[in-house]
């Protein structure tokens, strides 16, 4: 079982719904965010171009966060997700460092913190609250090893990317353009 | 290391990379509340009951669950996956309805305004009965030494139907909200002059099966309209080609085949030249026409010069792109839609640019089919037993001579400021103002005439959630509780098929905050006027209509949203040509207007040259993001993480000519020396043209209670002093007005 995700620049609006159903769902606290959204803009007027994406944690593969962890709380569970066991997290930051993505912040309680794919829910078979919640249906969610499931089946059907491909990360993250 | 906490991280390949939005803070007071409770993991669903409610953040009304944990606090929103206006998603305003319910700067106690002996004046905090007590007094000495008509109430929301009722009951025709003097007045009196009916709230545009989707500064994605997003995601999933008008490249202007960066307040003519083009090109739908319209002779002769070439000259679209895009519309049609925009008072002439819209859908045989304009259905629930109102002897149309205004299908807002404002030919002013969840300071433009409005008021009453702006005006504030704390009425809306949804309090009300239904029939007593709030509770007004259309309270708790079969099967209902009388004079859709001819206007939509900046001054273009609602949610926690400021967009040109840099913060004066009351953070893009500006609306708000939103950004209804007067329908017009950048703090010039 290999988690992915993938979003669809084509079609997300930047409305940061996504940042808001993680809040809610996961309370992360005011002021902090586990997803995010990017507007990158190229051209010049009138010849323009906007990609929109809604970024997270890219739950690498060979995951920098995970070989750098001096506690061994950051960890690798079934179906790839990459987690943060919070009482075994001494906050130190380096995981911090080496990630490409940007994708971790140091809680207040004192440990660090970043998006789960929400395996409280994935583990009863639901959807992240991002993926669920988002207007444009511009999230798609799923296991890579089954041909069925959605997020295997846009990758098929669509060109896709992935974020700094040049780190050898792996990331299970995918960008739909 | 990168900057981390950014929620929205906006670079550009042409200015180089830009961060804007939320920088690393440290944890404040919420946070560590939140912390000292030990909640910091998700709790499972199985673990939260939900109550049913539908959203009060915006008009959309999408119906969801509120979900409460086994300490009653409220831990989130989901949308109900039976409801068509958001089909179980909840857009961010939606899902951060929360942070209304939490926020610390909600309105906790009624309060009173008060003199000091130096002339200082304050809030002082009082009692439900003091505050009612005083309302009502207010009202009694009003209604017996001036008649019931010199009250008028602004009101915006469902709970708004609760002091609509007091009103009319206490005798008063004066009911207004900013959504159509403001707003979208202009498209409804357009398109019911053209077919006999207006296009209505969610709109009857069927985005979801259209194969060509037109906008014209509309500006959806940003504008967050629900279920308007989200058709338009399917749309684009199908296929869809999109061709956007804005001065702007927005957001929706990214996903289209088609933009075209018109020069602004131009529309009419690139809408005229596309009606030429499918016209002599004979692209329009022939049998529709034949069948179905008035004028089209009229027509054809008025466009005959109006070639693409001729609007080249005026919107500075290349020719080629308006045939182009004409002929996309023409062989999509009748699966296509021009849509007619939400937000439409913008040059003055906007009635006329709503007509312009309403012919080009007719002559592509939009209006009745399948992927153009659809027949909405809604349940219609029976009205509580209540008396008869009173017959009102005046209003405020009295205001302006006689004749003026015939085809104002609703109050204007603007109109009750004129009849507030004293002159010699009306007999009685307006002398009383209650206003419920609308901030008019922000609502509506010009506010040197709002206020000398409410300077001639004996009393302001003002019912809100939180202390907007206008709430510092208030002889009297009365807190109502937010949509998660209380039962408002049913909502019923148009749609493809006819839906109820029900909103139920998920908790107590927080401090001493009362519900909308409660505040009105307490007044209602002490006026003596209890015979119309003929109940104890407002479940049992619910129970009663409800088990009028088949259902029940109780029913409705359970599963929030029940949808109806439709009374006729007719949602396209001139798919197939079939034989239909219009409500209009001719009984056809009128691409000559008779009724705007008998009432003296052109009877055919004409372009009119707009008033141009002049040197140094650029034009104040605003919209929305998708993040906020008005000025409503600036102060929302979870929302301001998304968006704490607004900035003002400038061409990159523009900017070096300023040598203004991107993040810098600067003022805007306006045409008539208004100053910006905040500095507002410079945004050098190549998404604006260079000869606009363009600002979210809804920021930069006075109120210091507002602690986070207060002295944040730049308010554009600050900015908007000159009104565009729509003579039609009385909209009015806010893009005609003119900015220039100021880089030093200025001196207090004017000061409104």
């Amino acid at each position: 079982m290999r988690y992915a995700m993938a979003v669809d620049t084509k079609k997300c609006v930047g409305c940061g719904d996504c940042v808001v159903a993680c809040q809610t769902e996961n309370n992360v606290p005011h002021g902090y965010c586990r997803d995010w959204i990017v507007e990158n803009v190229t051209g010049t007027y009138p010849k323009l171009e906007i990609e929109l994406r809604s970024e997270r944690c890219n739950h690498c593969e060979n995951a920098p966060c995970v070989r750098c962890c001096p506690t061994g709380a950051s960890h690798i569970v079934e179906g790839g997700i990459v987690l943060v066991t919070h009482d075994e997290c001494i906050g130190c930051g380096a995981c911090i460092e080496s990630c490409p993505y940007d994708a971790r912040y140091p809680h207040p309680e004192g440990y660090v913190d970043k998006c789960t794919f929400c395996v409280h829910r994935v583990k009863d078979g639901e959807n992240p609250a991002c993926v669920d919640v988002c207007p444009t249906s511009c999230l798609h969610f799923g296991d890579l090893d089954d041909p069925n499931s959605d997020v295997s089946k846009v990758l098929k059907n669509r060109k896709w990317k992935v974020l700094a491909p040049e780190a050898g990360t792996n990331p299970q993250l995918y960008f739909l353009t | 290391m990168k900057t981390r906490r950014d929620f929205i991280k906006i670079t550009s390949a042409g200015v180089g990379a830009a961060a804007l939005g939320f920088h690393a803070l440290s944890w404040d007071s919420a946070a560590a509340q939140f912390i000292a409770n030990g909640d910091t993991s998700p709790v499972s669903d199985e673990e939260l009951t939900n109550y049913p409610t539908f959203c009060e953040v915006c008009f959309w009304k999408c119906a969801g669950f509120t979900y409460v944990d086994k300490k009653g606090n409220i831990r989130k929103i989901i949308g109900n996956k039976d409801d068509p206006h958001s089909n179980g998603r909840f857009c961010p305003r939606g899902t951060g309805g929360v942070g209304m319910y939490y926020d610390e700067d909600r309105l906790q106690t009624p309060l009173i305004r008060e003199t000091k002996a130096d002339g200082t004046q304050y809030f002082r905090k009082a009692s439900w009965d003091e505050a009612l007590n005083l309302v009502a007094e207010k009202m009694n000495k009003l209604r017996l030494e001036h008649g019931p008509e010199c009250l008028a109430l602004f009101s915006h929301g469902t709970g708004g139907k609760h002091f609509g009722h007091l009103v009319k009951a206490f005798g008063s025709p004066n009911i207004t909200a900013p959504s159509f003097a403001q707003c979208r007045g202009p498209r409804e009196v357009a398109f019911t002059a053209t077919y006999g009916e207006d296009v209505m709230s969610p709109e009857r545009t069927d985005i979801r099966d259209t194969k060509c989707l037109v906008l014209i500064g509309s500006h959806i994605g940003e504008n967050m309209h629900n279920g308007q997003v989200q058709e338009m995601s399917e749309a684009i999933d199908h296929g869809a080609t999109i061709i956007t008008v804005d001065p702007r490249f927005s957001t929706a202007a990214s996903k289209s085949k088609y933009w075209l960066p018109i020069k602004p307040a131009t529309d009419i003519a690139l809408l005229l030249a596309w009606a030429h083009v499918l016209i002599y090109e004979e692209l329009y739908d022939k049998a529709y026409v034949e069948k179905y319209t008035f004028g089209f002779k009229e027509l054809k002769e008025h466009v005959k010069t109006m070639t693409p070439e001729w609007a080249y000259g005026i919107t500075t679209i290349d020719p080629n792109v308006i045939r182009e895009t004409a002929r996309e519309m023409a062989a999509a049609s009748p699966t296509v839609l021009v849509h007619p925009g939400r937000h439409v008072t913008w040059y003055g002439d906007d009635t006329q640019r709503s007509r312009a819209i309403a012919i080009l859908n007719a002559l592509l045989g939009s209006w009745g089919r399948r992927g153009g304009f659809y027949n909405p259905e809604k349940v219609h629930l029976p009205k509580y037993p209540s008396p008869a109102y009173p017959k009102p002897k005046r209003s405020w149309k009295d205001a302006y001579p006689p004749g003026k205004y015939n085809l104002v299908s609703e109050v204007l807002s603007t109109g009750i400021c004129d009849a507030t404002i004293p002159n010699a030919d009306l007999d009685c002013h307006l002398r009383g103002w209650i206003v419920y969840g609308t901030n008019l300071m922000a609502s509506l433009p010009d506010q040197k005439k709002t206020l000398e409005a409410i300077s001639h008021l004996d009393f302001l009453v003002v019912i809100d959630t939180m202390p907007m702006d206008i709430v510092r005006l208030a002889d009297v504030v009365l807190p109502e509780c937010t949509y998660l704390e209380r039962y408002d009425p049913i909502r019923t809306s148009p749609h493809r098929e006819p839906y109820i949804a029900l909103r139920m309090p998920a908790a107590e009300p927080k401090h001493e905050t009362k519900p909308g239904w409660w505040i009105a029939k307490e007044l209602a007593t002490r006026l003596g006027l209890g015979d119309y709030f003929n109940y104890n509770t407002y479940e049992e007004v619910i129970d009663w209509q409800l088990k009028k259309v088949g259902s029940s309270l109780e029913e409705m708790k359970r599963i929030g949203v029940k949808k109806f079969n439709r009374e006729f099967n007719d949602l396209y209902f001139l798919q197939d040509l079939d034989d239909f009388e219009f409500n209009t004079n001719t009984g056809k859709i009128e691409l000559y207007s008779t009724e705007l001819e008998i009432e003296g206007y052109d009877p055919l939509p004409k372009y009119t040259h707009h008033e141009e900046p002049g040197e140094g001054f650029y034009r104040l273009n605003y919209g929305r993001a998708p993040m906020h609602t008005f000025s409503r949610t600036s102060n929302n926690h979870n929302l301001w993480d998304l968006m704490k400021e607004n900035s003002v967009w400038i061409n990159p040109k523009i900017a070096k000519l300023w040598d203004i840099e991107n993040g810098q913060y600067i003022w805007l004066k306006n045409q008539d020396g208004i100053v910006t009351d905040f500095p507002v953070k410079a945004r050098v893009t190549e998404r604006i043209r260079w000869d606009s500006v363009y600002l979210v609306h809804g920021f930069g708000h006075t109120n210091k209670k507002l602690r986070r939103a207060y002295g944040h950004g730049a308010s554009d209804s600050n900015l908007v002093s000159k009104v565009h007067m729509d003579p039609i329908m009385g909209g009015t017009g806010m893009r005609g007005n003119f900015v220039t950048f100021l880089k030093e703090k200025p001196e207090k010039e004017v000061k409104v």
